[in-house]
């Protein structure tokens, strides 16, 4: 007979900020040990990045590199936020993770604060491994450093919205494929790899999607210099609706 | 070796305190009370007026068949589903609110596929303030082998004792185990059992519901029954198992006389055989009835076997249930 050790109740919740940390942690770890995940936000992006810049297939006006930075950096902060936040959340109500991390003491807000800190912490290895790759590519970034962030942050909001939005509504599998299709879809049209201009008479509709959005909001201010009104505008009124319809609709199990 | 976990060793015992079984529901109050409990899913009732309670510290096994309700019940008392009507306390409270006292070990699974058993488990403590240590629980139940191994890669049974481990490790009050050993084999189901011992040994009150009738013998101080969402019977197995009338089933060979056999017994006794080869003789007076029903089968040449003179909880269960099958 094994002894087990005095098993007498002792029961308390942990700090809030112990618990953050532990889960901020997990959600790292899962995001970074996950090969899919990484095909998503890393290694798709950074060679996009190269063959795109280097390979005279798109044409643009400006430099080739000024022009594909900004546009990666968005599919970046996509990749992480909408796509890959969509696909484990689903995973995670399928699997029950999230309903058994209900019956804990870890607070629902706690919960999605540590996914939004894991996002924030591949976001900036992302944003720092293209930036370097651009720089030696020969990328000359104009801007201020702040208004980045502002974009990037306020992108991240609205991506973060609509994923959670079809993860927390979605079964898995369907999560899976309707996340993968609206990623190559904003991909092609969201001003990436295409410039809207491409686009004729829609463009003026596509610049409201979010992907165009912070493309458009990155390249006007990495190329530019300028910080535009309308693509702060459009992001934030994604975050607002995506995060107020995920709030509402988002089932746990 | 954290401080926080040298204190639990200098408690480890080598053998748990024998096992007593005090009636404790008449004297304190329960962890868990349940009263007039409803619930429906659309048109279906569930739960349909289920009262139940845990008496502190001790174990309370819920048994029913598939689709009587058990599982509805107890996420009603985990906090996951809310009641329709009916109220539900748990530790004195709401289930949302004492969340931090409770351990639910839900049925299949919940745990990260990519985490490691160790990471998984080390997450979950890191909830509590004064968790038991992580590596310590997965080598009592056994898993130390695969602490390094990811969840989704775990056999059913270890994903099982993973589980239970993360019911456990923030030392609850009161635990929840839904079907606790489906699907383990006998060692594995063994460790399950002495873990849910220790817990009642050291104070810790249980719920578990099981199909597993010897689980429910073995374990369970009080014993509630359930069907179609009500309770059906309740008590502590002698006396669900107790009986007015004497009781011998044994087999044999089948197509045996058994009007002849009530004869031989007397006129106040009954019997049938059901299945084939089963036989079933109940009387007024055990010793008298087991004696003759030897005599007789002497006269014929044939030895008894698996000679038992007491109903089993399988016994009250399917006169309780219905033997039909279910879905």
């Amino acid at each position: 007979m094994t002894g087990w050790p005095s098993l007498a109740p002792r029961a308390e919740a942990a700090p809030r900020t112990q618990m953050l940390r532990a889960q901020a942690r997990a959600e790292l770890t899962l995001l970074l040990r996950n090969g899919e995940q990484v095909l998503l936000t890393l290694v798709i992006p950074l060679g996009l990045l190269v063959v795109l810049s280097t390979v005279d297939v798109i044409d643009v006006t400006g430099r080739r590199v000024d022009f594909f930075v900004p546009g990666v950096l968005a599919l970046a902060v996509m990749s992480t936020a909408f796509t890959g936040q969509a696909i484990g959340t689903g995973f995670e109500r399928q699997y029950g993770v999230l309903k058994r991390l209900g019956a804990t003491p870890l607070p629902r807000s706690v919960l999605l604060l540590a996914k939004t800190l894991a996002v924030l912490a591949v976001e900036v290895l992302q944003v720092a491994l293209i930036s370097l790759v651009g720089l030696v590519l020969g990328w000359h970034p104009h801007g201020s450093f702040l208004g980045v962030v502002l974009l990037v942050v306020l992108g991240t909001a609205a991506f973060s919205g609509l994923g959670l939005l079809i993860g927390g509504t979605l079964r898995g599998l369907t999560t899976l494929a309707a996340a993968n299709l609206l990623w190559f879809v904003l991909l092609v049209l969201g001003g990436i790899v295409f410039p809207l201009s491409a686009y004729g008479g829609a463009a003026d509709a596509l610049r409201w999607l979010p992907t165009a959005a912070l493309s458009d909001g990155l390249r006007q201010l990495l190329q530019h210099g300028t910080l535009v009104g309308r693509d702060l505008l459009a992001l934030a009124l994604w975050a607002a609706a995506g995060l107020t319809a995920a709030a509402k609709l988002f089932r746990w199990e | 070796m954290t401080a926080a976990t040298q204190g639990t060793l200098t408690l480890i015992r080598g053998n748990p305190p024998p096992k007593i079984t005090p009636r404790l529901s008449a004297v304190s109050a329960p962890v868990l009370e349940v009263v007039d409990l409803v619930k429906r899913y659309g048109e279906r009732t569930a739960v349909d007026g289920l009262s139940l309670r845990v008496a502190a510290g001790s174990v309370t096994a819920l048994l029913g068949p598939n689709g009587a309700g058990k599982t509805t019940t107890v996420e009603v008392c985990e906090g996951f589903r809310t009641a329709d009507e009916g109220t539900v306390t748990v530790l004195g409270g709401s289930p949302a609110g004492v969340r931090h006292r409770v351990g639910v070990m839900p049925q299949g699974g919940g745990g990260y596929p990519g985490l490691r058993a160790e990471e998984l488990l080390g997450l979950f403590s890191r909830f509590y303030a004064h968790p038991h240590d992580p590596r310590q629980l997965l080598e009592l139940l056994g898993l130390a082998d695969v602490a390094r191994t990811p969840y989704r890669r775990l056999s059913g049974g270890q994903q099982q004792r993973l589980s239970l481990a993360m019911a456990v490790v923030g030392r609850p009050e009161l635990v929840f185990l839904d079907e606790p050993t489906a699907g383990l084999d006998p060692q594995a189901r063994r460790a399950t059992w002495d873990l849910v011992e220790a817990l009642r040994a050291d104070g810790v009150s249980v719920l578990l519901t099981t199909h597993l009738m010897d689980e429910a013998e073995h374990l369970a101080d009080d014993v509630v029954v359930i069907d179609h969402g009500r309770v059906v019977a309740h008590g502590t197995v002698p006396e669900l198992t107790a009986s007015s009338q004497a009781f011998v089933r044994f087999t044999g060979p089948a197509g045996l006389d058994v009007e002849d056999l009530l004869r031989s017994l007397g006129a106040d006794c009954v019997g049938k055989e059901s299945p084939a080869g089963t036989y079933l003789v109940e009387g007024p007076d055990g010793p008298q009835l087991l004696a003759g029903v030897t005599a007789w089968c002497a006269t014929r040449g044939v030895l008894p076997e698996g000679l038992q003179t007491r109903r089993t909880l399988e016994d009250v269960f399917l006169d309780l249930t219905g033997r039909e099958l279910r879905r």
